[in-house]
């Protein structure tokens, strides 16, 4: 009999590009660096608030700028991706939910997900306008 | 035995972050980013120094805007090392240091700078 | 009398013995509305080409040997139709993330392994005689791990999963889900044991949540959720395993 000579087929770099299901998981992932780029735009405006009128009158400028504006339009976008796919794969990390004796289908738990995230996202919309 | 990974803790926050930034952060984005700066609604109120002060020295202000700062930062920088081997990079100590490092240092700059705020 | 349909099937072919790497050979063959893709192969072998090598059995979904790849996805042979491919050409390919031993027959020594290692066993919660009787287990308490023992070990899941592809060490989808099959049975008491298994990085902690291995399960035995749950018994024990005395 002749000696098995196994072929191990190594992973291409491009291996996601072929399926649809995995663009979506690598879009997915790719939110991650823009979260926190936002984070990091965030933190820059409590330091120039820290600092003092001028500072934050600059911050406030510049974030009027178009190209500011347009990234944070951008952002918009990335972040509502991010909402919907994290709810999309939340079903999957949770034990069933088991109401009225019933076990919640996947597409309930999402859709609860994103009823909440509306309604968190109204709620800030509001209490911004009532600090100010 | 296999030693016991340390991911849960890194997991932990990510899972807080990703919860929190997919709740409330589009529309914190829109906030800071678009209404603020181009005065639409009330929260374009919140371009006037005072009233952004006011924010952040009220203590949920304070709270939220810390909470919203670091767990986006821990979020993104578990997914990202997570995810550098999807896209063909080999994720070793200099990779984990950027990463986690950066959402450290401005886990750290926020508790300065709401602190500087004032109360 | 209806025509004769062909279709084209582009068939991954390797034998070790003198071949340095992999190649396609084309088959075009005569097809029905009712055959299988597993059946075209048996055509091809029969009455085409006798070299080609392929896993079945049962031809019914149930065996789980017919796994392979068809037009990039993992697939069962006999629960996919030709109808659905023709014209073609049809790639099939082995397994994706295992070795190829011969043409579509792929080495799955390393899942064998993985499964021992998850003890797929009732360990008895209770020490129990046969003058006892049989276990009373309520169909609440089947519930809780019932879709988790449907699988059969097809290993589409395997094929479907990236991590495992790009890190053979991980313990992956289906043995995780037989992992909780038995922690999840009212008669089991081994669920500590079998998460030492678990708790490292190449245990659970290796899945990043892509979901694609629930996707192609021909069982909807749902692995993605059985290694999720998993990572999240997983963090709360890392979390408290302090808080328990001689531990």
């Amino acid at each position: 009999m002749a000696a098995r000579r196994p072929y191990v087929r190594p992973m291409q770099p491009g291996w996601w590009r072929r399926n649809p299901y995995f663009v979506r998981y690598m879009a997915r992932e790719a939110t991650a660096p823009f979260v926190a780029l936002y984070a990091l735009i965030l933190l820059a405006g409590l330091v120039c608030l820290a600092e003092g009128p001028e500072a934050w009158r600059a911050y406030i400028e510049a974030l009027q700028s178009r190209g500011w504006l347009a990234l944070h339009v951008l952002l918009v976008g990335i972040f509502t991706y991010h909402t919907f796919s994290w709810f999309a794969i939340m079903p999957k990390t949770l034990p069933p939910v088991i109401v009225d004796g019933r076990r919640l289908e996947a597409g309930a738990i999402t859709g609860a997900g994103l009823a909440a995230a509306t309604l968190c996202m109204w709620i800030l919309w509001i209490v911004a306008g009532g600090a100010a | 035995m296999s030693k016991r990974s340390n991911q849960p803790f890194f997991w932990a926050l990510f899972g807080a972050g990703g919860m929190l930034s997919a709740l409330v952060g589009a529309m914190l984005v829109f906030i800071t980013g678009i209404a603020m700066p181009l005065g639409i609604g009330a929260p374009g109120d919140l371009a006037a120094y005072d009233r952004a002060l006011a924010v952040a020295r009220s203590v949920p202000g304070k709270l939220f805007l810390f909470v919203a700062v670091s767990l986006f930062l821990w979020h993104a920088a578990h997914r990202t090392y997570h995810t550098l081997h999807d896209f063909g990079i080999k994720p070793g100590a200099i990779a984990w240091v950027c990463c986690y490092g950066v959402a450290l240092a401005g886990t750290l700059v926020a508790l300065g700078a709401l602190f500087a705020v004032g109360f | 009398m209806p025509d004769t349909r062909t279709i084209v099937l582009e068939v991954m072919r390797y034998d070790g013995a003198h071949d340095a790497e992999p190649r396609f050979q084309s088959y075009e063959i005569p097809f029905t509305d009712d055959m299988s893709v597993l059946q075209g192969l048996q055509h091809v072998k029969d009455h085409v080409d006798g070299t080609l090598t392929y896993r079945w059995s049962c031809r019914m979904a149930i065996c789980g040997s017919c796994g392979m790849m068809l037009d990039g996805e993992p697939k069962l042979a006999c629960r996919s139709f030709l109808r659905d491919f023709a014209p073609g050409p049809l790639r099939i390919e082995p397994l994706e993330h295992f070795p190829i031993e011969r043409d579509l027959v792929v080495d799955i020594g390393d899942f064998v392994e993985k499964l021992a290692r998850v003890k797929p066993w009732i360990e008895p919660r209770v020490a129990r005689a046969l003058e006892d009787g049989p276990y009373i287990q309520a169909p609440a308490e089947l519930d809780r791990f019932e879709s988790f023992s449907h699988c059969i070990n097809c290993l589409l899941c395997y094929a479907a999963c990236p991590q495992y592809g790009h890190d053979p060490g991980f313990l992956g989808p289906a043995a995780t889900a037989m992992l909780q099959r038995y922690n999840l049975d009212s008669r089991d008491g081994a669920a500590k044991e079998r998460m030492e298994v678990a708790h490292s990085e190449e245990g659970v902690w290796s899945c990043t949540a892509v979901g694609y291995c629930s996707e192609v399960c021909p069982k909807a035995v749902d692995p993605a959720n059985a290694v999720n749950r998993t990572k999240t018994e997983s963090a709360v024990d890392w979390f408290t395993r302090f808080l328990r005395r001689g531990d």
